[in-house]
C-alpha cells in the first residue's frame, strides 16, 4: 500500500462482452474508503454487470479490479471475506424463517455460537423484524424481504457493501426506511457501492456519483457537480389568459414562453425562498397564475445533459 | 482452522440447511417414496402370482408363489427407491441454482465444495431413510431376508455407496438443467433401469439385445449383490462390478458437477 491508504474499490480499463454484445467498455472507477458511491444509469446500462464482476460472480474480459485491497481474479476469497452483496433479486431462503436465514449466515461466517446469536438478535431488532423472526421468509412483504436481505448481508460485518438497486420496486415508505439504513451504515464507516436508476436516491445517499451509459462512464462527480450540468430545473407557470402570460413574461424577463399553452418556464430549483420571491413579484403586479408546478432534474435530464441522448425508456415513450 | 476444517464446517452448516428444507417440503419426499411402494404392491399382488412361476426356488428364497416373488423383487424395489429419491436431489439442486441465494453463497468466502456436498449429504440421509421405510413395508408384506449381521452391514454399505454415486449424478443433472421442470425429468430414466435389468425378472428371460443390455448395465450387478446379501442368492463377480460401477459413476459425476458449478453464470 504505497501513497497512503488504498482505495476501497479501484477499477481500471474494465471491459466485458456477452457474445457479440459489448456490455462494459473501458470503465475506470475509484471509491475511497468509508464513502458512498452511486452508479447511476438506466436499465441495461451495465450496472449489475459491474457489481457482479466486483463481487467475484463473473470475470471481466479486460482490465483490473481491486476490492478492499484484493484483486478480484487473483484473490477472490480475499475479496469475498471483505464484502457483502445485496443483489437486485432477493437472495434469501423462502422455506426458512427470517431468524434461520440470519443464523445460516452467522454459521457460514464461522461466528461462535453466542456471538452469532447476539448478532442475529441485534440485526432483527435493527431491521424491525423481531415480530416476523419466526415466520417463513415466503410470507414477508417486499419491504421486509429487502430488509432481511440487507440484514443477511451485514451478518459478517463487511467492510465494503454492494447494493444493486436496493429500492427498485419498493413503496415510498419502505424506500425511506432503506435509505435510513444505508445512511446508518455509511455513518458507521463502511464503504458502500450502490447502483440506482433514480437521481434523487443517488443525491440523498452518495458522496460521489458516476453516470453509466451503454457500458461507459459518461460523467462523474458529486451530486451538486452533476446537477450543475443539468439545465432542467425550472418552475412552470400556466395562465388563464394571453394577457396575463404577456405581463408575466415581461415581468420575469423570460423568453421560454409557449403562447399556445399559455405557459412560461422560469429557471430555478423550486426552493421555498426563490418560489416566494417569484410569487410576490407576480402578486405585486396583480398577475393571476392559473397553475404552478415545479420540475426538478431527474435521471432523464442528467442523462440528456451528459450524453446528448435520452435514456432508452424515455426515447421509447416518445 | 485449516481449509479442510472449513470445508467440513461449511458442509455441515449447509447439510443442516438442506435437511431443514426437506422437512419443510415433505410432500416431495412422500411422493418420491410413494412410487416404489406402489410398484412393490403392484408387482407382488397383481403380477407376483404369475411371475413367480418363472422363478427357480433358489431365486425365490426357498418360497413358492407370491411370497417367493416378494423375496425376489424387494432388492430391485429398494434400488428403485434410490433412483426415485435422487430425482428429488436434482429438483432441490435446480431449485437452489435458480434462486438468488446461490449467488449470495458464491459471493461469500465459503469452502468451494461445501454447497454441493451439503446437498449430497442431505440427499444421502433422505435416501437411506426412504429405503428404511420401503424395506419396512416389504417386511410387513412378508419379505423374509436371511441375512446375518455381516450381510446386513454389507447391504447397507452397498446401498449407501450406490446411492452416493447416483446422488452425485443427479446433482450434476440438476446443475445442467436450465429449469426446475427439466431437472425433475432428466433423472427419470434412472427409475426405468431396474426394469431393464434383473430387478423384476431375471435378465436371462429377455430377448437378444435387451438381454445383453440388462446383463451389463450398472443396476444389474448392484441388484444381484444386494439380493445375494439379503436373500442368499449367488453373488460371484457381481460384487466387484457393483463397487466398480458405483465408484466410477460417483467420480465421473463429481467431476462433472464441480465443473458445472464453477462455470455457472449468475442469474
Amino acid at each position: 500500500m504505497s501513497g497512503g491508504r488504498e482505495a476501497a474499490i479501484a477499477v481500471s480499463g474494465l471491459g466485458k462482452s456477452f457474445g457479440e454484445t459489448m456490455v462494459l467498455e473501458n470503465v475506470d472507477l475509484t471509491v475511497a474508503e468509508g464513502t458512498v458511491f452511486a452508479l447511476l444509469g438506466p436499465n441495461g446500462a451495465g450496472k449489475t454487470t459491474i457489481v457482479r464482476i466486483l463481487s467475484t460472480l463473473i470475470a471481466a474480459d479486460a482490465g483490473e479490479a481491486r476490492v478492499a485491497g484484493h484483486g478480484v481474479i487473483e484473490d477472490p476469497d480475499g475479496v469475498r471475506a471483505a464484502i457483502g452483496v445485496t443483489g437486485q433479486f432477493s437472495a434469501l431462503d423462502d422455506l426458512m424463517t427470517g431468524e434461520e436465514n440470519l443464523r445460516l449466515m452467522a454459521d457460514l461466517h464461522h461466528l461462535r455460537r453466542a456471538a452469532g446469536r447476539a448478532r442475529v438478535d441485534e440485526l432483527l431488532e435493527r431491521f424491525d423484524l423481531v415480530d416476523a423472526a419466526r415466520r417463513p421468509a415466503s410470507t414477508y412483504s417486499g419491504g421486509m424481504r429487502r430488509r432481511l436481505d440487507l440484514a443477511m448481508t451485514l451478518v459478517g460485518s463487511p467492510r465494503v457493501i454492494f447494493l444493486d438497486e436496493p429500492t427498485t420496486g419498493l413503496d415510498p415508505r419502505s424506500r425511506r426506511t432503506m435509505w435510513d439504513s444505508i445512511r446508518d451504515l455509511a455513518a458507521g464507516g463502511v464503504t458502500i457501492f450502490l447502483t440506482t436508476q433514480y437521481l434523487d436516491e443517488a443525491d440523498h445517499l452518495a458522496d460521489r456519483i458516476a453516470v453509466l451509459d451503454r457500458g461507459r462512464i459518461v460523467a462523474e462527480g458529486s451530486a451538486d457537480e452533476l446537477k450543475r450540468r443539468v439545465p432542467g430545473g425550472h418552475v412552470r407557470l400556466q395562465f388563464a389568459t394571453p394577457e396575463a402570460l404577456s405581463m408575466a413574461a415581461e415581468l420575469l424577463e423570460t423568453d421560454s414562453r409557449d403562447d399556445e399553452k399559455l405557459v412560461i418556464q422560469v429557471p430555478g430549483d423550486g426552493g421555498v425562498g426563490s418560489l416566494r420571491r417569484l410569487l410576490d413579484q407576480l402578486d405585486d403586479a396583480r398577475v393571476e397564475i392559473d397553475q404552478l408546478s415545479i420540475h426538478t432534474p431527474d435521471l432523464d435530464d442528467v442523462f440528456f445533459a451528459v450524453t446528448g441522448h435520452p435514456t432508452e425508456e424515455e426515447a421509447l415513450q416518445k | 482452522m485449516s481449509a479442510l476444517t472449513y470445508t467440513l464446517v461449511d458442509s455441515r452448516t449447509l447439510l443442516k440447511r438442506n435437511l431443514r428444507r426437506l422437512r419443510r417440503y415433505p410432500s416431495m419426499t412422500l411422493l418420491l417414496i410413494g412410487m416404489p411402494i406402489v410398484f412393490l404392491l403392484l408387482f407382488v399382488y397383481v403380477f407376483g402370482g404369475q411371475l413367480s412361476h418363472g422363478l427357480s426356488s433358489g431365486l425365490a428364497g426357498g418360497q413358492l408363489g407370491r411370497g417367493g416373488y416378494l423375496n425376489y423383487v424387494t432388492p430391485g424395489i429398494l434400488l428403485m427407491t434410490v433412483a426415485a429419491t435422487v430425482q428429488g436431489t436434482a429438483i432441490v439442486v435446480a431449485m437452489d441454482m435458480t434462486s438468488g441465494i446461490i449467488d449470495r453463497f458464491r459471493t461469500m468466502a465459503i469452502a468451494r465444495a461445501a454447497v454441493l456436498t451439503g446437498h449430497v449429504l442431505a440427499s444421502l440421509i433422505q435416501t437411506l431413510a426412504s429405503i428404511a421405510v420401503v424395506l419396512a413395508v416389504a417386511v410387513a408384506l412378508g419379505f423374509g431376508p436371511t441375512a446375518g449381521a455381516l450381510d446386513w452391514l454389507g447391504a447397507v454399505g452397498l446401498v449407501a455407496l450406490f446411492a452416493f454415486a447416483l446422488i452425485w449424478l443427479a446433482t450434476a443433472l440438476g446443475l445442467a438443467a436450465k429449469s426446475v421442470e427439466t431437472a425433475s425429468n432428466t433423472p427419470m430414466f434412472l427409475t426405468l433401469l431396474p426394469f431393464l435389468g434383473s430387478g423384476f425378472v431375471p435378465a436371462g428371460s429377455m430377448p437378444d439385445g435387451l438381454r445383453q443390455f440388462a446383463t451389463y448395465q450398472p443396476f444389474t450387478p448392484v441388484t444381484e449383490t444386494l439380493r445375494g446379501l439379503l436373500t442368499g442368492t449367488h453373488i460371484g463377480s457381481h460384487a466387484v462390478l457393483a463397487i466398480a460401477w458405483s465408484v466410477a459413476i460417483a467420480l465421473g459425476s463429481y467431476v462433472w458437477a464441480m465443473r458445472l458449478y464453477k462455470r455457472r453464470q449468475p442469474r
